[in-house]
């Protein structure tokens, strides 16, 4: 497998096949925390989807250009600017206290963009956006955009990263609504004692990826 | 003893998994076998156990408005020093199979939120006690989960098969199919999900038999009397 990934190809394999909750594991402390009601977890869902994106692209610059070592046919930006990084890289000793730092960096920042150009938007978002930091689907996806993925001696290129990134947050954002429609319902109905909440959201969520499973495979695509 | 009890109350009262849902994405993900969850839970344990120490060594220094920023780096440091030890002395396919989710610890709910809630208040000795404490739930939570996960959905315990056991006639261990999809993603959320009821259930019958026992200010037959058929009615209960 080489480079030639196309962006219909990673929707369906972000959105529907490898659903960053349901198939994936990753951000479900949102997922069960916050999908009491639906307005709330849509609030979450675009949250995410706005960080997961630029986090996305972000994480994936960073990757190329400072932690994947200089070679002759990899040229960067630090050995560029004549500081090459040496053979080995540093990925393994910088790649995770570089990501959560850009990410905490970034979700501060988009905090305050959002309040002073976009207050409507940042009063809808508000509580959820420091949330993001600890949540481990932004995490998650710079490190399968970049280390995890099919070619980790490249990882994804930046404008696929970061198309692969909004694409992982629509899926949150589908998984959270499904989710939140159940539990709603699920709110008035007699569940037994030891069930109620949780027990039975974590029940309800496996029969979900139970129903997402039919989807390995669509047009063939393995992701 | 307060040290003692700083680690004695943690891994059932507070099981960070069942009690305090938290720290869900590895304990769902990583529990295909006792030997990934295990690994798991170790990784975790340690960074856990470090950050506390140095959390609390530090605390007077950080100042409050950026402290959730200093706890973040003080466990991305342990999480790379986690992450390159692993590399080093876990076998190749563990480490496989936890992937992203050794870097992923720095995300970790469990992580943070006892640094936060613990560390940055009490003194080293108390946050080591309790990080050991919410680790050894930690890891009672990943060898249950991944128990059942692993014998009921691969028919195998720390990589090995399980036969068919009979001795003298008797079957001790009968030859069960394996039920695939509990090794697969709506596996971990059910059988999650059974466990969390279970382990719920407990607490809820002890809660109802302390009330019970507490009530009665009748003499001691009658008092007797009425914690017998409580009990046996909750025991009755158990099979509805």
């Amino acid at each position: 497998m080489t480079m030639d990934v196309g962006y219909a190809e990673l929707a369906i394999g972000s959105i529907l096949i490898s659903n960053l909750v349901l198939a994936k594991f990753l951000g479900l402390c949102p997922f069960f925390g916050v999908s009491r009601r639906t307005s709330d977890a849509v609030g979450m869902g675009l949250a995410v989807i706005f960080v997961i994106s630029i986090a996305s692209a972000v994480t994936a610059l960073i990757y190329r250009h400072v932690l994947l070592p200089t070679t002759p046919e990899h040229t960067n930006v630090l050995g560029a600017l004549g500081l090459p990084v040496p053979e080995g890289g540093y990925v393994l000793v910088l790649k995770t206290i570089s990501y959560i730092l850009v990410i905490a960096v970034l979700v501060q920042f988009v905090e305050m963009v959002l309040r002073k150009a976009v207050p409507t938007l940042y009063r809808a978002l508000g509580i959820y956006l420091p949330l993001i930091t600890t949540n481990c689907a932004v995490m998650g996806m710079a490190l399968l955009n970049t280390e995890a993925w099919r070619d980790p001696a490249n990882g994804l290129p930046v404008h696929l990263a970061a198309f692969n990134g909004f694409c992982g947050g629509v899926g949150f954002l589908v998984a959270m609504l499904l989710m939140s429609g159940i539990r709603e319902r699920l709110a008035e109905r007699p569940v037994p004692k030891p069930f109620r909440d949780l027990p039975i959201a974590f029940i309800s969520g496996g029969l979900m990826a139970l129903a997402f499973m039919g989807f390995a495979n669509l047009f063939g695509i393995a992701v | 003893m307060s040290l003692l009890r700083d680690f004695t109350d943690k891994p059932i009262k507070h099981n960070p998994v069942f009690v305090l849902a938290l720290g869900l994405c590895p304990t769902l993900a990583v529990t295909t076998s006792v030997r990934n969850g295990v690994a798991m839970a170790v990784a975790a344990t340690t960074v856990l156990v470090c950050a506390n120490l140095l959390v609390s060594l530090v605390r007077r220094w950080i100042p409050s408005q950026i402290r959730i920023a200093c706890y973040i780096v003080i466990i991305a440091g342990f999480v790379t020093m986690v992450e390159i030890g692993m590399k080093a002395v876990a076998p190749p396919a563990v480490n496989e199979a936890l992937g992203i989710f050794i870097p992923l610890i720095v995300v970790n709910c469990i992580i943070l939120g006892r640094a936060e809630a613990f560390a940055s208040r009490h003194g080293p000795a108390s946050s080591l006690m309790d990080g050991l404490g919410i680790g050894a739930g930690f890891l009672l939570a990943m060898l249950a989960i991944s128990l059942v996960r692993e014998v009921g959905g691969a028919g195998t315990l720390w990589g090995y098969r399980l036969t068919p056991v009979t001795a003298g006639g008797v079957t001790l261990l009968p030859h069960v199919e394996p039920v695939t999809v509990l090794g697969m993603a709506p596996g971990a959320f059910l059988v999650i999900g059974l466990l969390f009821a279970v382990f719920r259930w407990i607490g809820l019958r002890r809660r109802e038999a302390a009330r019970t026992a507490a009530v009665p200010a009748v003499p001691k037959v009658a008092a007797d009397f009425a914690k017998k058929t409580s009990e046996s009615d909750a025991g009755a209960g158990g099979g509805t």
